[in-house]
């Protein structure tokens, strides 16, 4: 459900590209391109923690000018037909936009949105190796993870004001933030992040991730599987929270493929110290917060 | 269809007594269809000598396709001579620049900046048209048809496949395989391995079999580790292209700009010595070949 004008959404659309990266892949973007002998490993490594150079990019390869045979779905895939040196040129463009303020207007907090993202992408891609690999992708699971909340971002960007009164609705009344976005804008970023991904034509199963991420109606898949889990778990354990808090409900949304003890999904999981502290160097939010 | 080579050299002109036998020019190739149609691949310093023999039949009506905007690829274009008389028809065709966010639309408008050439865009002549293609859709030029195909080089580069009655040919324009990114004990390895694998397959069937694959050949085997990320090919990964494609002829070319000529036969020699049985007839490229298929 929607009540997006159609002028509102051509205005999401056309912002976004003209949308800030975040401090450190900017930063680490311009450190890099110095040298001429760059690791494109090492470029690789930073454009896919940042959602927006990963949105650019995925947005332009797929455009209809290179009517590939699949969809592009990872930065590593759009290094295989660019050419990293296309690659490095468009983070150049993308950092030359500036860098997103950790805090605008609308009062979110865009470090810990990140530290969520990077950390929901990274367990939702281990969830997919030891649950449904043979079902689904897992670096597709990694896309959908760091790009599943997008929409937020959008909003903190491009409608501050209607996002901080969703953000105070769903903090005073304990609601979930969806439901406060829904109430205040007329939709939520699911539908809004879900949106923008189906014009810049994502990969299907992307889009319907971003769109039913909170919809416990909507089929069901590997990749849709792995990614609520992967959220259940990185809120729970307070891995950033991207606005929404931690409540013990959700566990009642568990899918079914995980079983009904988290404790044994964890366990499985390993070590995810190095994930979290990777991602909170990344978000620049020091350790322990 | 035949298929005449005016320019065979690589990033820049190289002329003089060393490079005489096989030319200096930087790449362009003439394609002529059955019905006479004129197809001119990339516009580097060889389309200039290309001009001259336009002149004779007016007016000309040829269809440019420029593989990509590196400076090797275009720099003859401003001195494409039809451009400058009234009554000729210029149709150039190239790839949307990702980067820039700009179609073909923007070549000339570039390369005739005040600062660089004394002539601007708005002062040629001739009927000028641009088409920015989409890869894999064909463009019918006469009874023949040209289908971009998406190469690897440092930037947007379209190899293009011409057809024409049944007969075929392929040039790459400049184009490297694809190097993995990562190091063998690094994770990714494997993943970034099978998306090279399959964008390997996907490319070799794009091409598919072909009467005459004209192909980047610029290194040699010792030459290439330092070059790689260069965007540009060896001997061995061009006769190892026509063998997986199932081209009948190969003609290896954008040859190294300080390489002379006995240089150049002696290290194609060696080539071809590391694959005797290479499946097609392989030569190298030299300014005034043609061959008719």
């Amino acid at each position: 459900m929607s009540h997006l004008t159609p002028e509102l959404e051509r205005k999401l659309m056309t912002a976004v590209e003209r949308m800030p990266a975040f401090p450190k892949s900017v930063q680490a973007v311009l450190e890099l391109t110095r040298n001429i002998n760059c690791l494109p490993k090492n470029l690789v490594g930073v454009i896919e923690k940042d959602p927006v150079m990963t949105v650019k990019i995925l947005r332009v390869i797929n455009s209809a000018y290179y009517s590939l045979p699949n969809k592009i779905t990872s930065v590593g895939q759009s290094v295989v037909y660019l050419g990293i040196n296309t690659i490095k040129n468009l983070a150049l463009s993308f950092a030359a936009v500036g860098i997103l303020p950790r805090f605008n207007t609308s009062g979110f907090d865009i470090q810990r949105y990140l530290l969520h993202s990077l950390t929901v992408a990274a367990v939702s891609r281990i969830l997919c190796e030891k649950y449904a690999r043979t079902e689904t992708d897992p670096t597709d699971c990694y896309i959908a993870g760091l790009l599943h909340d997008f929409g937020k971002v959008v909003f903190a960007q491009f409608m501050a004001g209607e996002f901080l009164q969703a953000l105070a609705i769903a903090a005073d009344l304990d609601k979930p933030l969806y439901v406060a976005e829904q109430e205040v804008i007329g939709a939520d970023h699911a539908y809004v992040g879900a949106l923008l991904a189906k014009k810049w034509q994502f990969a299907e199963p992307l889009v319907n991730c971003i769109r039913d991420h909170h919809n416990e109606t909507a089929e069901a898949s590997a990749m849709m599987d792995c990614l609520r889990m992967a959220d259940i778990l990185c809120r729970k354990h307070a891995f950033g929270d991207a606005g929404n808090p931690w409540r013990e409900e959700g566990l009642a949304h568990m899918p079914q493929r995980f079983g009904t003890d988290i404790a044994v999904v964890i366990a499985a999981l390993g070590d995810l110290q190095k994930i979290v502290e990777d991602a909170q160097s990344f978000a620049q939010i020091g350790t322990g917060k | 269809m035949k298929v005449s080579m005016w320019g065979v050299r690589g990033s820049i002109p190289s002329p003089g007594p060393r490079s005489v036998r096989y030319g200096g020019n930087t790449t362009c190739i003439e394609v002529r269809s059955d019905d006479d149609s004129l197809i001119i691949l990339d516009a580097g310093t060889g389309i200039f000598p290309l001009a001259q023999t336009l002149l004779a039949k007016l007016p000309v009506t040829a269809h440019v396709f420029i593989t990509h905007t590196h400076w090797d690829h275009i720099q003859g274009l401003p001195f494409f001579v039809p451009l400058y008389i009234p009554g000729n028809k210029v149709r150039i065709h190239g790839a949307y620049d990702i980067v820039s966010m700009q179609g073909i639309e923007q070549i000339m408008n570039v390369q005739l900046q005040y600062s660089y050439f004394p002539i601007r865009e708005a002062e040629l002549k001739a009927g000028i048209e641009y088409q920015t293609l989409t890869v894999g859709e064909p463009v019918i030029i006469g009874d023949a048809t040209v289908t971009p195909v998406l190469m690897n080089h440092p930037v947007t580069d379209l190899g293009y496949r011409v057809e024409c009655n049944g007969k075929s040919m392929f040039f790459t324009g400049d184009h490297e395989p694809w190097v993995n990114i990562y190091a063998p004990e690094d994770p990714e390895h494997a993943e970034y391995q099978a998306m090279i694998d399959q964008r390997q397959a996907e490319l070799d069937a794009a091409i598919g079999p072909v009467d005459l694959l004209v192909a980047d050949a610029a290194y040699t085997l010792a030459e290439y580790p330092p070059k790689i990320g260069w965007g540009h090919g060896t001997f061995d990964s061009t006769i190892q292209m026509a063998q997986r494609i199932g081209a009948k002829r190969l003609i290896c070319t954008h040859h190294e700009p300080t390489r002379c000529d006995d240089d150049l036969e002696k290290v194609f020699a060696e080539a071809i010595n590391r694959h005797p049985e290479p499946g097609c007839e392989v030569m190298l490229a030299r300014e005034g070949l043609e061959l008719a298929l």
